[in-house]
């Protein structure tokens, strides 16, 4: 029997669990290149008023830090601008989620025993999710080049577009390949992997603000190398040559660490960790804090970048306002009040504030999940009361996404200071908080989800997010009746910064959202845990 | 003496299925109490009824006298509960673990948690994702082992344990026995059961069909007698009072017979009249009390089983 014996069934097997997965996240992607494109191009259809409209906003450092350095200026290079460094994010991510989920994860749970002890060759697994992840990162590039050079974009710079993905995406293969031998726990595989991918962005990031020597960095980083393909300018087609070297390399690493463990071990053994809970740790408020932890630094980070960003935006903003369009679209979407960097930090906040609302219903979700898990029910039976257990969960529901957009208002304000227009630190904190009810409205749905009716509360809570989102962010841009869009509690938000609080919006929405707790807590009470 | 758990027709009933029909258990203080029944017959449906998760659509449970939901968060101070199925939070180690579940019901015996942690062989610096089913198992068994509850209410606490930690359990649970605490002990596995319990009660549908101490189950049973004579017995000895099952070797002086327990005597003496040589006679196992509910039910999925550790499936 050969190491690859079963590799075609396994890889059977891996595209019939992932027929979902992977055709909608090419489709996703080829969608986000093309219809960015497609945007632009409506937008400003020659070089000369594209690079008008936009080459101010771009010479921007946290943009480059962002999206990369551009790779021509020219219409369709400027058109593809923030997708070639997303894209290839993404793709890389791509790669990462199916080569873990078919190796690391398989071997945890305990599956690919199952697998292994069949007639399937020792590097079989590993060897199947790689060329599954490989055909999805090559589809992602050709599926995209072929929609860009179909909305009109220059054939050459497409493939390379697609070429500078493939160079992100089978980077990634490889360190995933690596990364999955390494540990024994799937979660530490995703740690080095994704840590691995922060790594080159930030390296990239360095690289291309720095200028200079520093500028050597991008080229140390996979994710640099994606921007230097520079689509629609140079069109280095060779970079892919490096990729593969690379590539290569790290799939021999992988293939020599897995001969030399056992099925199931790792190259680096789990830390043992405390042998005694902490004090705090002994209370249903100490308990769910601690298992919501890494969620909540995670999102916490993210906020604070985001705020970052944004707030580094606010200079470039007024260079915009000269295109009437941006104003016009801006308006439709943040409301009219106040100069236009305070229509473009409102209008990034009501975005802001879904992502906020996400995060808060994710926490309120872990009272069901806990349940269906099975982890619900031995604290139950303990001395700890429902209304305390389901406080606790409503209580952090509650409290992140009041301090995820505390936190993003001060980003933004410290980011900003002196810049353009800038408002103040007073009114970005208030423009934050004034976002809280309408968050706090769809955190109650899910608290009432997950405390009536578990099993469904999922799709309950992020429904009602999705058709609030829906309605109230995107509602006035299609067109819809003023009384639809109404039912949305973000549609009751007052556009802050530079526009007027609304005090009796702001109490309807404080009340709903305590009513709806309050039954949460009632229905709670009464029913069969599951 | 007192009852820690008293139900009274205790029903439930999840959509079309009866779990539940009129289900009557008493487990009287300091005593360990066998709760038998193969998967399905309402074991797990009354202890969560037991513990406040759900709620009877009739009939009373209580526990040390008060409403088993109305004053679940009161009572649980007193309860400990091993699942049988152990699930636990896959970032906290075992040590960890042991401690939420104790503090969150109100403390735990420091050094009866160092001696259990050892007793069992566990880990407690490893993280809970990293335990086989029987770690798990011991995590939530040490939790509840080491508080001072004065009752445990246990499902199926040793379904993925070894037969070395299966004894330390027994062990453990003679120990909290001794310190006057009560059990109920869910259970299939008959030979935990016997060597573990005072009493037993068998469910059967939803309800309890038997219930008290093995010996006077057993007195209701029928025992098996094994018997090795000088002389064939002259009559067919399936026509003597209270005697079945008889199976005669082809010598005639091997006889292997069941019989109940009002006439184990006569058959005894009229055995002694063909000239004993050898005699045993054995009381009805636990084994043969429950097969003599469930084994010719086919519809419950009772199945016949082939060891001593016979478990219903």
């Amino acid at each position: 029997m050969s190491t690859l014996t079963g590799t075609g069934t396994l890889l059977r097997l891996a595209w019939r669990r992932d027929r979902v997965l992977i055709p909608v996240s090419l489709l996703a992607l080829t969608a986000l290149s093309v219809g960015s494109a497609q945007a632009t191009i409506a937008l400003y259809p020659t070089d000369a008023e594209a690079r008008a409209g936009l080459s101010g906003v771009l010479a921007n450092p946290s943009v480059v830090a962002m999206y990369g350095p551009i790779g021509a200026e020219n219409r369709d290079a400027l058109s593809v601008f923030k997708t070639v460094l997303m894209g290839a994010v993404f793709v890389g991510l791509l790669a990462y989620a199916v080569v873990r989920r078919h190796t690391r994860v398989e071997e945890e749970v305990g599956r690919l025993e199952l697998v292994g002890a069949a007639v399937v060759g020792r590097r079989a697994p590993l060897t199947a999710a790689m060329t599954l992840a490989t055909a999805a990162v090559v589809g992602a590039g050709a599926l995209s080049t072929v929609g860009l050079v179909a909305v009109g974009l220059d054939p050459l710079g497409s493939v390379a577009l697609g070429v500078a993905w493939v160079v992100a995406g089978l980077a990634m293969v490889g360190v995933t390949a690596v990364a999955a031998q390494l540990t024994t726990s799937a979660r530490a595989c995703a740690g080095i992997a994704l840590g691995v991918l922060g790594v080159m962005f930030l390296l990239r990031a360095v690289g291309d603000t720095a200028g200079g020597s520093a500028s050597v960095l991008s080229w140390a980083s996979p994710l640099g190398w994606s921007s230097r393909v520079a689509a629609y300018g140079d069109n280095r087609l060779w970079v892919l040559g490096p990729a593969l070297v690379l590539t290569g390399a790290l799939v021999a690493l992988a293939f020599s660490l897995l001969d030399r463990r056992d099925v199931g071990s790792g190259l680096i053994s789990p830390r043992p960790g405390p042998d005694r809970a902490r004090d705090g740790l002994g209370t249903p408020l100490g308990l769910v804090g601690r298992l919501a932890r890494p969620a909540a630094l995670g999102w916490l980070t993210a906020f604070v970048v985001l705020g970052v960003v944004l707030g580094g935006l606010v200079a470039s903003v007024a260079d915009m306002a000269s295109d009437p369009a941006i104003v016009d679209m801006l308006t439709k979407l943040g409301g009219s009040a106040g100069t236009i960097t305070d229509i473009y930090l409102s209008t990034e906040l009501a975005f802001v504030a879904v992502a906020a609302a996400a995060a808060g219903i994710s926490v309120a979700l872990r009272l069901a999940s806990e349940e269906r898990a099975g982890r619900g029910e031995p604290v139950l039976a303990t001395a700890t009361s429902r209304r305390s257990w389901l406080g606790a969960h409503t209580l952090y529901a509650v409290a992140l996404p009041v301090v995820l957009l505390l936190a993003i208002g001060l980003a933004v304000a410290v980011t900003a200071h002196g810049q353009g227009e800038a408002p103040g630190l007073v009114p970005m904190l208030g423009a934050s908080l004034a976002r809280v009810p309408a968050v706090l409205v769809l955190v109650a749905i899910a608290v009432l989800a997950a405390a009536a009716v578990p099993t469904h509360a999922s799709a309950i809570a992020w429904g009602a997010l999705a058709v609030a989102f829906g309605l109230g962010e995107l509602g006035a841009t299609v067109g819809l009746p003023q009384w639809l869009i109404d039912v949305s509690p973000f549609a009751h938000v007052p556009p802050l910064p530079g526009g007027d609080f609304t005090p009796a919006s702001t109490l309807v929405l404080c009340a709903v959202a305590a009513v709806t707790t309050g039954l949460a807590f009632a229905a709670y009470r009464v029913r069969d845990a599951a | 003496m007192d009852s820690v758990i008293e139900t009274q027709d205790l029903r439930k009933t999840f959509g079309s299925t009866v779990a539940l029909d009129g289900l009557a258990l008493t487990v009287a203080e300091g005593e360990v109490h066998g709760f038998l029944g193969p998967n399905g017959s309402g074991k797990s449906t009354t202890v969560r009824i037991l513990l406040g998760l759900m709620r009877a659509d009739s009939g009373q449970a209580r526990l040390f006298g008060r409403d088993a939901w109305t004053d679940a968060t009161d009572l649980h101070r007193r309860v400990a509960y091993v699942p049988g199925d152990v699930a636990l939070w896959p970032n906290l180690t075992g040590g960890e673990t042991i401690d939420v579940l104790a503090r969150l019901r109100g403390g735990l015996d420091e050094r009866r948690r160092r001696d259990l942690v050892e007793r069992f062989e566990l880990d407690p610096t490893k993280k809970a994702r990293s335990y086989s089913k029987g770690n798990r198992q011991k995590v939530a068994l040490v939790a509840a082992l080491a508080s001072d509850a004065p009752l445990l209410i246990l499902d199926e606490p040793t379904s993925g344990l070894d037969p070395l930690m299966e004894r330390v359990f027994q062990d453990e649970l003679h120990a909290a026995r001794s310190r006057g605490h009560s059990a109920l002990l869910s259970s299939h596995i008959l030979s935990e059961v016997e060597r573990a319990c005072d009493r037993v009660s068998i469910v059967r549908s939803g309800r309890i069909v038997e219930s008290g101490s093995l010996t006077e189950l057993r007195h209701l049973s029928r025992s098996t007698v094994h018997a090795i004579v000088r002389t064939p017995a002259a009559q067919d000895i399936s026509t003597w009072p209270g005697v079945e099952d008889v199976h005669v070797g082809e010598s005639g002086t091997d006889i292997r017979l069941a019989v109940d327990a009002a006439h184990v005597g006569e058959a005894v003496s009229r055995l002694d009249r063909l000239g004993l040589v050898t005699l045993t006679c054995e009381p009805a196992s636990l084994e043969d009390l429950f097969l003599a509910h469930y084994g010719t039910e086919s519809a419950t999925g009772a199945t016949t089983p082939s060891s001593e550790d016979a478990q219903v499936r």
